[in-house]
């Protein structure tokens, strides 16, 4: 491990991002509205060339810089480029959204980058200050995001409920903190790290640092009981927004329960391990009963996402690298099939109707038989029906506490799994089983139908083969 | 000219990439396009699947044709086939039962034709999966992916009730099979691998054992079914079309009798020997209790879907009275002629119920009515159907020089050298199969003509004639020559028993 004191390396993706974002915001006060297409173009490059910067800075090693509050290690630049990709499948399936609902505004996209350096600093973060300043740079976006569309009294009072109770979980955060920087004496996390291995782990303030600690990080994912604004966030928000949402930030979240539980705190793995054994039981209890009843899909796909928490959380309590590796290749799979389902949803939409209803899929197979066949397979992927994708993630996490002695923590969550297959049977009976009610042939542009298509195939061809993603999420965290 | 083919390999993947190509065949305005293509890939595969039988090494219980090559490296996963002697006649099956399927759907599926023979064909691609597969995550993966195509058969071309049923079908299986995936990487834990034999060789205690046992026993009773987890079966079934109810009672219901053979037994022997009491109680339940049942039924095709059940508990109870005749005679010959009965039962069975499925389909294609209330009569207009529809009948029956029988027999005389009452139980089958298929025989096939559609039914055409013929001609074939079929599955069983026998403590 490699300490300068401003070795500005590391952080060359987020300063280009950062640029070029401050760029964007000054170039597209001097668009037309017809030229905003360029605005567009220009945030894809510069997520693009972000991606690019982070994969040649890509290392085995481990670097801290910036005083040792920003690493640069395998596993942060590996959900990086995650985050870099899936925003610009983001941008791309939204473009046409926004257009159509006259919301294609250069803020979305000055919004949408700086989000994506809040969860670049986020992933990067070694220090709980910079934990907290990614968080907040992230908040922040999202919150103005949800309320972009002004108009919506939906999306007013969502963006309303995501501000109060986002607000009241960073403070939490912050109060947890505090409490452990009390305990300590230090906000780095290496050396909270080393601090807490030595302290009785009786420790009041220690203690309930923690749990302050982790209901922050419970809200940031939307495990149970801390799920309250996800259904409502997710159904009020534009759909493009709820696309954001749902994916990109979900894998900063993931970064972050990484860096406080186990880089942070991982000496007292046993504190937290019954914390998130619980959090990971009711979020599949919640998540996968609640879907059931749900008529929208959004919704539904909302306590679907709580359930996936449940899942993810099941590699990270194992405490093994394993167990890390396996919740890292959770939610990169999550962030992918997560894609593929809002995209469906986008793409069936046009001006003036929104196809988030469930009755909107009605009878896909005659409108479209390839889109609902990639519906289908994004489905059975989420329900954890082998070839795909979304098997091998369960598979992983399964393997994770089974390798633990928790055999009965993996057979209750694949009793949840069994309810949760009940709703995305049901997507599934609508689109083959029933008869359309608009017979109508789908509108939507040729960049949209490849992409949402290869987004389907991925998760297809990605379940056949799953080595390499696996492998890289083994290397990041330096298993074997 | 085949031995360096691949052939596992051929006989999984190209049905379930020719089942793509006939889905590019695209609208119904090509559908005789994607119904010739279709055929053509069926016979392909099953051309393909010959040498299996013709160059099976008969004096070996090795896997045999076996495949390998690394898959999943970080976790040890292999793409590993094989097939022993009880593995290959059930591929044989497969790829005989999908050409069967795919000629009897040819004019009577006009919905969405190319999707329908292509479910068939990338089902018979993952069947054959699960009976190659030699790596547990492998064989998990065609297990579970195989309900995708049957659930859609059944929810888009079957009867009224068809949603219900299909996500019935869908949930039941798999609940069964998610604890399966648990008990899996278990064993993975404690063996470091995925090869199904490591698995075998794998020592186990006794309470590892028995809850590894009730996860595939939860599993395999799902799929077979077993009394009592069975109630998803006579409602696939009778919402199912004709081409869904023949490959679920031909093959899919072998695909849990297998599991046992496969998994269980040699997995969790001594967890078997413990609890085989259990299950040969439950297997002379369905076998007498489910055969009562039967009896009663209005709609012929819920009628043979109680009658697999209770053929299918014959198959069970063969193989889980081994433990119980070994302990009385010491010796394995009594042990293997009931593995090998049930073993025989589970080809006949494909054979009869397939042939009595598409008889069901035959007459429903024409008035479309199951109910034996319906019907009555039809010999006087349709003698060539009758002759057929009456020669399966006796082999559901158990008549002698017919398939039926030779499975039956010998797992009844096998029973013997276990317990009389066994025997005594499994004998009333006897009975009650001549009961409930004769009667359903005397008033659909004979007696006066019902009404004027009857009298006006058209005989089968040529097709129809083609592959009843084909089916007439096995059952009778095996029943009167069953040797080839035993012979091949001698060593393999033999290597089994005493597998089994050894304790694993």
């Amino acid at each position: 491990m490699t300490v300068e004191m401003l070795n500005l390396k590391p952080a060359l993706p987020e300063m280009f991002l950062l640029g070029m974002t401050c760029l964007i915001l000054v170039i597209d006060l001097f668009l037309t509205e017809r030229s905003r297409g360029a605005t567009y173009l220009l945030s894809q490059v510069t997520l693009l060339v972000t991606a690019v910067l982070a994969i040649t800075g890509y290392s085995a090693e481990t670097t801290l810089s910036f005083n040792g509050t920003f690493v640069l290690d395998p596993m942060g630049s590996v959900l990086k480029i995650a985050v870099l990709v899936a925003t610009v499948v983001v941008f791309l399936y939204s473009k046409d959204y926004l257009r159509a609902r006259d919301l294609f505004k250069g803020e979305f996209y000055v919004l949408g980058l700086f989000g994506v350096l809040g969860m670049m600093i986020l992933v990067s973060a070694h220090n709980f200050l910079t934990v907290y300043l990614g968080l907040e740079l992230l908040s922040l976006s999202l919150y103005a995001l949800v309320a972009m569309h002004r108009d919506s009294a939906a999306a007013s009072e969502s963006a309303m409920k995501y501000f109060v109770l986002g607000a009241i979980a960073s403070g939490m955060l912050l109060y947890g903190m505090s409490m452990i920087y009390g305990a300590t004496g230090t906000l780095d996390l290496s050396a909270v790290h080393a601090q807490v291995a030595t302290m009785d782990g009786n420790n009041l303030i220690l203690v309930f640092g923690l749990v302050f600690l982790i209901v922050g990080i419970a809200f940031k994912l939307g495990a149970v009981p801390f799920h309250m604004w996800i259904p409502d966030v997710y159904q009020g928000a534009p759909t493009a927004v709820t696309l954001y949402i749902g994916t990109a930030p979900k894998i900063a979240a993931f970064a972050m329960l990484m860096r406080l539980l186990v880089d942070g705190m991982g000496s007292i793995h046993a504190h937290w391990e019954d914390i998130l054994v619980l959090l990971s039981i009711v979020s599949l209890a919640v998540g996968n009963v609640v879907a059931i009843a749900q008529a929208n899909l959004k919704r539904m796909l909302a306590y679907s996402t709580i359930s996936h928490v449940g899942y993810l959380l099941l590699g990270v309590l194992a405490g093994t690298a394993s167990g890390y590796a396996a919740s890292m290749f959770y939610i990169i799979v999550y962030a992918l099939m997560s894609l593929g389902g809002f995209g469906m949803i986008i793409l069936l939409s046009r001006a003036g109707f929104e196809a988030e209803r469930l009755e909107d899929f009605k009878g896909l197979n005659e409108r479209s038989a390839w889109f609902a066949f990639m519906m289908l397979i994004l489905m059975f992927s989420m329900a954890g029906v082998p070839p795909f994708l979304g098997f091998w993630a369960k598979l992983v996490v399964l393997k994770a506490v089974v390798d633990v002695n928790l055999v009965w923590l993996a057979a209750v969550a694949v009793v949840f799994s069994i309810i949760g297959a009940f709703y995305y049977l049901r997507i599934v009976k609508l689109m083959y089983f029933d008869k359309p009610e608009d017979g109508s042939a789908l509108e939507a542009s040729a960049d949209m139908r490849v992409m949402v298509s290869a987004n389907g195939l991925l998760v297809l061809g990605l379940g056949i083969a799953p080595e390499a993603l696996m492998s890289l999420c083994a290397a990041a965290l330096h298993v074997h | 000219m085949f031995s360096d083919l691949p052939l596992l390999s051929l006989v999984i993947w190209v049905p379930i990439i020719g089942g793509a190509l006939v889905l590019a065949t695209g609208s119904d305005r090509n559908a005789i396009e994607a119904r010739v293509l279709g055929l053509l890939i069926a016979l392909a595969t099953f051309v393909l699947s010959i040498p299996l039988f013709t160059n099976f090494d008969p004096n070996t219980a090795a896997m045999q044709f076996t495949e390998s090559h690394k898959w999943i490296e970080t976790f040890d996963i292999w793409y590993r086939l094989g097939v022993d002697g009880i593995a290959m006649p059930l591929i044989l099956l497969t790829t005989f039962m999908t050409v069967m399927v795919i000629i009897s759907a040819w004019e009577v599926i006009q919905y969405k034709a190319a999707q329908y023979i292509a479910a068939f064909l990338i089902m018979e691609g993952l069947m054959n999966g699960v009976f190659a597969a030699v790596d547990a995550a492998l064989f998990y993966v065609f297990w579970e992916a195989m309900l995708i195509p049957m659930f859609l058969v059944i929810g888009i071309w079957g009867g009224p009730r068809r949603v219900y049923a299909t996500i019935k079908f869908f949930l039941y299986t798999f609940l069964g099979s998610v604890f399966m995936l648990v008990a899996l990487i278990y064993l993975y834990n404690k063996t470091g691998s995925f090869d199904i034999l490591d698995f075998q060789a794998a020592k186990l205690g006794m309470t590892p054992q028995i809850l590894i046992f009730l996860a595939f026993f939860l599993a395999f009773s799902v799929k077979i079914p077993m009394w009592p987890v069975h109630t998803w079966l006579p409602d696939a079934h009778v919402e199912a079309p004709t081409g869904g109810s023949v490959i679920l009672a031909a093959i899919m219901l072998k695909l849990g009798a297998y599991g046992f053979l496969r998994f269980s037994l040699p997995i969790a022997p001594d967890a078997s020997n413990e609890l085989s009491l259990i299950i040969i109680v439950l297997s002379l339940i369905a076998v007498v209790y489910i055969g009562f049942v039967a009896l009663v039924q209005q709609d012929m095709k819920k009628l043979i879907a109680y009658s697999s059940i209770s053929h299918m508990g014959f198959v069970t109870l063969g193989f889980f009275m081994a433990f119980a005749i070994y302990r009385r005679t010491g010796g394995l010959d009594g042990a293997a002629m009931g593995v090998e009965g049930g073993i025989v039962q589970m080809i006949s069975h494909g054979f009869v119920s397939g042939a009595m499925f598409l008889c069901v389909g035959v007459l429903y294609d024409r008035l479309h009515s199951r109910q034996i209330s319906d019907y009555g009569g039809v010999v006087n207009s349709m003698p060539v159907f009758a002759a057929f529809m009456v020669l399966f009948a006796m082999a559901n029956a158990g008549l002698p020089g017919t398939s039926g029988f030779v499975g039956e027999f010998m797992v009844i005389l096998s029973a013997f050298k276990a317990n009389f009452w066994y025997s005594f139980l499994a004998a009333l089958t006897l009975i009650l199969g001549a009961a409930y298929t004769l009667w359903m025989v005397k008033r659909v096939i004979f007696g006066k003509v019902t009404s004027d559609a009857v009298a006006a039914l058209q005989d089968i055409n040529g097709r129809e004639f083609l592959f009843l013929g084909l089916l007439a001609v096995l059952v009778l074939l095996v029943g009167v020559w069953p040797a080839p079929l035993l012979d091949v599955m001698h060593a393999t069983v033999n290597n089994l028993l005493h597998h089994i026998m050894q304790s694993k403590l």
